[in-house]
């Protein structure tokens, strides 16, 4: 998981390489310097030495420009190497999410991949970023430090030794202990925060239920599970400062002892005690900074992972086996025993046995009562999912054996659900063909009656449309999402209840230019309103996953009762 | 020294993981404006402290004791060399006891400092997390009473990031920024006092280099400040595309236009790079400036004051701790101005959540209540206790009598004239009459008004007195939540609850049984699909139901309103994603439910409001046509030319 994280690194992994190795050179400056502040006062004070003095003085600034530059280098490489881990991590995942199936949209949830992609990201990099500032300059510091407090006194240094055990127990504990509770603290603040998200999103139901009172007290209990989490995980945390305080404060007191009697003994100095302790704090502190960044890494795992699964999720439609060449050559579509399930359970299929055979450029009517798998099935003819028995045959042959670019070209399809995104009505227009000319645009709105409304806006095409398309109406929007599909000139379009928000009258405009314009294209359309499918030239009339029925709409009102059904329901009362 | 490295440390931030914030955000102070009135809001901040004051007290009693320990540390060693263990060098048997007493002395005030230490951050996480539930439960339960309109003119973002970015910011100076600047204050103080004493010269070449240092700094920070905000603004348009294109990657992916937007996404992603990478480096710089900057200060202060040791101006002693004083006070300096940028942020963010506490909540001056009934034959009407099926408006008066009026679903709109904005009008003087027990559908293109119309009927906005009557009574003199009580909505846009089905249904009535939840749902036609999801009842929803079908949702929301079997029921669009057999064995089951109570319906679809006994046909805020749907169609009006598919909604 790590390995696939740190593989985004790309071109910024000689700087996330350089970051340690520059660090390198601060900290044995940090390490040289006290040293060198000790023989000042030792030497060069003590002897009122002052040509000493002068030269430990430029020799210390020295080594301060020098440990400024490698400081400077490494906080601006590791920032540089962090930052692009994020790029890459957050470029992967995109392009990855780019090649998932429908399938894959649907299993790992729009929301959550939205996190995975921002928050997730961020998290990851902050933890990258004071990993490669700290994983070598604690060790490092660890280390030099107690070369140093060895040299200076090796039998003083035993202090030491019993001094780093403490404090790591101590701060092994209080970090193991910490992230669970940290982790349930989150996951409370997260509960909460989607709870007050709910509410705004809701105000309206909340307030004309009358449950204000309700919703403020459920998120009490929120408030106060979290309050109570942050609570718990803090408690532990909290110990970090005096038990830092404690070992440095003991270590002091002990070398000042024993340090002591060995300067009144003779074979000990006061510079080299106060340096002495200055290194024991040294190493105190680099036992901390390993313990914080246990915590980080420990803490930034849930995001890390999360990462990794969208990197490693495999699309479940691949089409390396297709063919580069093959074609869709007609708008034929044959349905072979199909069978399809969301879950990939036979057990729990959403279609069953579906067989049927559309011939290149007739219009096909679906009708059937909600959650009859409509838009399932249509979804298998551009390969969205993958059936799990049977065959989807498309201009002759299985979708299975083309290239999903060249098949789904040629299959347009108006989704249930649409977008549009921000940008210019042209914008949007233009996915279907970017080539396309200004008279083909206007042709295919025309065709889908958008047209006129378009040439309303003051800025006609040009109209801007805000995130998720905010500035048009729902009939509006839908008209120009079928604009859209109908730039691509395929061979098979798809209407998926399309014009629900459309009034009867433009329904049957729309209709009438598909008929004309698009008498070569095999037209599907999904529809609630029996007026939409009614000169259709069959219609298949689902139920609960099967195929009820399939004829003309004269047929099915003879001989399909649940036809017959849908058809009175929209005539009732009418005069 | 010690002093030195306990900043040291505290000055790295504390381990507390990662933000559940949405999108990340810089590390401290550097975004946004500060605060308008510090002061003030420093101080609403403490009120809300008022009942922990003597835990207060506590802490700063402790904070100043752990800090004076430290310093003590610092000072330690001057005594220590000069009045113990110089005397005693050389001598054959020296009398350590003195020394000994000395050290146990400090070891006695070293365990004072840590329990003073222990204790203060431990109240400190009783007083912020205390302290910020409470600020965090006031506003939840402002903006449960703030009205519609706030939130048409607040985005959810806005909202949302007083709830987690301010709020963050308020913890973090609550639990850190609040001890470190009292710590560094008294640091900074306490150093610089007794450097003074000890040589004010000497005190002079530090105050300048400080001052030198932290102008460097602040220049860092300025910088690192701008590309931090740049930062912001590219992680907003990152983000941004990445929630449109998940959002609408089904679209992407129908259209094959993943190539383009991958592009789109990399120029995006490399800003984002550029600035961020700009904005942490600057960021990074800064310590490293700091702390190397103070030790050539250090060498400067050294060689001059070897120089003053030299010409005999200071002893020896006096150089050594003073040169220890030099290093433990630049740290505290710099260390109040990070913390005061992170202060000011903090203040800032606290502010903008007192602003949402503070927003003026919806007004009611309703006094007229709804009550249970019992009526007799006669029409007299007791207040009840329990549910009867039957309501009553409780209307008292200003000489202290009591009259109850039967709740009907009379309403009555009199040339009501209402706009969003004060400019623009979207109802232009309705008048209607719903007698009660009917079914009053509107129809009508986008934005003729219908859905205004239901928003004043509930009162989700106010029109000027009596010019609309509930039952005879003019609805601004009836309290809101009964109001609202009374009348069941079922909205335009679903929204569910993260919740199992059954919950989502329980809303309408929080008492509901299982069996009247069931009943509910059957008579919504949603039984049938509910037994087919996983868990039936039980299923879990989640994300605003995203895992149900828009039909299922609709289905869902009528069932919640079915529930809550009210007087008045108001379907706004409520069927438009469900086929029409279904809607039409929906409507069956809440004709029977709603007998002799009223009903508005608003729809698109005509076949929907057919059998309503009075359809109002708006145009531009106004009622044009009004009858049933005979009468409609032997007028031969607008509503003919819809029914009969001459004119086009939109």
């Amino acid at each position: 998981m790590v390995k696939k994280i740190l593989s985004c690194l790309g071109e910024y992994k000689k700087y996330a390489i350089l970051t340690p190795v520059i660090i390198v050179g601060e900290v044995i400056m940090e390490t040289l310097i006290p040293m060198v502040m000790a023989q000042m006062v030792d030497r060069g004070v003590a002897n009122k030495d002052m040509s000493f003095i002068l030269k430990m003085g430029a020799l210390m600034i020295l080594m301060a420009v020098i440990s400024l530059t490698c400081g400077v280098l490494a906080g601006k490489f590791a920032a540089t190497a962090s930052m692009g881990l994020a790029k890459g991590i957050r470029k992967k995942e995109f392009y990855n999410i780019s090649n998932f199936a429908f399938s894959n949209i649907d299993k790992i949830g729009t929301a959550s991949l939205i996190t995975r992609l921002t928050t997730d990201v961020t998290n990851t990099q902050n933890a990258f970023q004071m990993i490669i500032r700290m994983a070598v300059r604690a060790p490092l510091m660890f280390i030099s430090a107690t070369v140093m407090a060895v040299l200076i006194n090796a039998k003083l240094s035993l202090i030491v030794a019993v001094a780093i055990p403490f404090l790591s127990f101590v701060l092994y504990f209080i970090a193991t202990s910490a992230y669970p509770r940290f982790m349930e603290m989150l996951s409370k603040y997260d509960k909460l925060n989607a709870r007050v998200q709910e509410n705004l999103i809701a105000i309206r139901v909340v307030k004309s239920f009358v449950r204000g009172d309700y919703e403020c007290e459920e998120f009490e209990k929120a408030a106060d599970a979290v309050r109570n989490a942050q609570l718990r995980a803090e408690r532990v945390v909290i110990w970090n400062m005096p038990a830092m305080q404690f070992s440095m404060y003991a270590c002091t007191i002990a070398v000042s002892y024993f340090g002591g009697v060995m300067i009144i003994g003779g074979s000990f100095k006061v510079g080299a005690l106060m340096s002495f302790v200055s290194y024991i704090l040294q190493i105190l502190l680099s036992l901390m900074m390993i313990s914080m960044m246990f915590v980080m890494l420990v803490l930034s795992r849930a995001s890390i992972q999360r990462i990794g699964e969208v990197l490693e999720e495999e699309s479940d439609i691949k089409d390396d086996k297709g063919n580069e060449e093959l074609k869709v050559e007609d708008g034929s579509i044959k349905f072979k025993d199909v069978a399809f399930s969301y879950a990939n359970d036979p057990g729990n299929l959403t279609l069953e046995s579906i067989d049927f055979e559309i011939k290149s450029g007739e219009t096909i009517g679906i009708i059937g009562g909600t959650g009859s798998a409509k838009t399932s099935l249509v979804q298998l003819i551009p390969r969205l999912y993958d059936v799990i028995k049977g065959q989807v045959i498309v201009g002759g042959h299985d979708v299975r054996e083309y290239k999903l670019n060249n098949l789904r070209d040629e299959v347009a399809m108006v989704l249930q659900k649409n977008v549009l995104f921000s940008g210019t009505i042209e914008d949007n227009l233009r996915w279907g063909d970017k080539n396309a000319s200004m008279n083909e645009i206007e042709e295919a709105c025309k065709a889908a009656c958008a047209h006129d409304f378009i040439m309303e806006f003051p800025n006609g095409y040009k109209t801007d449309l805000g995130q998720g398309g905010v500035n048009v109406s729902g009939g509006q929007k839908q008209r120009i999402c079928i604009a859209r599909a109908l730039l691509k000139k395929p061979k098979i379009i798809i209407l998926d209840d399309s014009t629900s928000a459309v009034d009867t009258a433009t329904d049957a405009h729309i209709r009438q230019a598909f008929k004309e314009k698009l008498s070569d294209t095999t037209t599907i359309i999904i529809a609630q309103r029996i007026s939409s499918v009614a000169d259709a030239d069959r219609i298949i009339v689902l139920d609960q996953g099967k195929i009820n029925a399939i004829g003309t709409h004269e047929e099915l009102l003879k001989s399909n009762e649940i036809y017959k059904e849908v058809y009175e329901s929209q005539q009732k009362g009418a005069a | 020294m010690s002093e030195e490295k306990r900043n040291d440390y505290s000055s790295g931030s504390r381990p507390r993981g990662p933000r559940p914030g949405r999108h990340g955000g810089p590390p401290m102070g550097v975004m946004g404006g500060g605060p308008k009135n510090a002061g003030k809001t420093i101080k609403r901040i403490f009120s809300y402290m008022s009942d922990m004051k003597g835990q207060l007290v506590i802490i700063v009693t402790c904070i100043v004791i752990s800090t004076i320990v430290g310093i003590m540390g610092t000072y330690f060693l001057k005594p220590l060399i000069n009045n113990f263990i110089e005397p005693l060098i050389g001598q054959k048997n020296p009398d350590l006891s003195e020394f000994i007493k000395w050290i146990l002395l400090m070891a006695g005030a070293y365990i004072i400092g840590c329990l003073a230490t222990f204790i203060y951050s431990r109240l400190m996480v009783n007083v912020s997390t205390r302290t910020i539930y409470k600020i965090r439960v006031d506003m939840f339960n402002r903006m449960q009473k703030l009205p519609i309109r706030y939130f048409d003119t607040h985005t959810h973002g806005e909202i949302m990031s007083c709830y987690s970015n301010d709020m963050d910011t308020v913890r973090d100076m609550l639990s850190q920024s609040f001890a470190q600047l009292i710590n560094s204050g008294i640091n900074v103080v306490g150093t610089f006092t007794v450097m003074l004493f000890l040589s004010p010269l000497l005190t002079l070449i530090v105050v300048v280099s400080i001052f030198l240092i932290m102008y460097i700094v602040g220049a860092l920070g300025k910088r690192s400040g701008k590309y931090f905000m740049m930062q912001q603004k590219e992680l907003g348009a990152v983000n941004g595309y990445i929630e449109e294109s998940i959002e609408g990657l089904k679209v992407i992916k129908v259209f094959c236009h993943e190539d383009e937007s991958k592009v789109d996404f990399d120029e995006k992603n490399d800003k984002l790079f550029k600035a961020a990478e700009k904005a942490n480096s600057y960021a990074n710089i800064m310590m490293p400036a700091m702390n190397n900057l103070s030790y050539v200060q250090y060498a400067a202060t050294c060689i001059v004051g070897s120089i003053f040791v030299i010409a005999g101006n200071i002893d020896l002693g006096t150089l050594a701790s003073f040169l220890q004083f030099t290093r433990s006070f630049s740290m505290p300096v710099t260390q109040i101005s990070q913390q005061f940028n992170a202060i000011m942020q903090a203040l800032a963010g606290a502010e903008r959540i007192f602003n949402l506490i503070d927003e003026e909540p919806e007004t009611d001056n309703g006094y007229v209540t709804l009550v249970n009934a019992n009526i007799d034959e006669d029409g007299n009407i007791t207040e009840a206790d329990k549910r009867t099926d039957r309501w009553a408006w409780k209307h008292p008066h200003h000489d202290g009598s009591l009259t109850y009026t039967e709740v009907k679903g009379k309403v009555e709109f009199e040339d009501v004239v209402f706009g969003y904005e004060s400019n623009k009008t979207v109802l232009n003087g309705i008048s209607l009459y719903a007698k009660p027990g009917q079914k009053i559908a509107f129809v009508g293109s986008t934005g003729a008004g219908k859905t205004t119309i239901t928003n004043l009927i509930n009162r989700f906005y106010d029109v000027p007195d009596g010019k609309i009557r509930y039952d005879g009574i003019n609805i601004n003199k009836i309290k809101k939540d009964d109001l609202r009580k009374s009348q069941s909505i079922v909205l335009q846009d679903t929204h569910l609850f993260t919740g199992t089905v059954k919950e989502n249904i329980r809303y309408g009535k929080l008492d509901a049984t299982d069996d009247e939840i069931k009943n509910a749902a059957k008579l919504a036609n949603a039984d049938f699909f509910i037994k087919h999801l996983p868990n039936g009842y039980d299923t879990m929803l989640t994300a605003d139901g995203a895992n149900l079908s828009q039909g299922q949702r609709q289905l869902l929301a009528i069932a919640r309103a079915a529930v809550a079997d009210p007087p008045v029921l108001i379907l706004d669009e409520a069927t438009s994603s469900i086929d029409t057999r279904t809607e039409r064995l929906i409507e069956e089951g809440m004709d029977k439910l709603m007998a002799n109570r009223t009903v508005f319906v608003i729809a698109h679809r005509l076949s929907t409001v057919r059998n309503s006994n009075a359809i109002m046909v708006l145009e531009n805020g106004e009622i044009i046509e009004r009858g049933d749907h005979e009468e409609l169609i032997d007028q031969k009006g607008k509503y003919y030319q819809l029914y009969t598919g001459m004119f086009e909604l939109s």
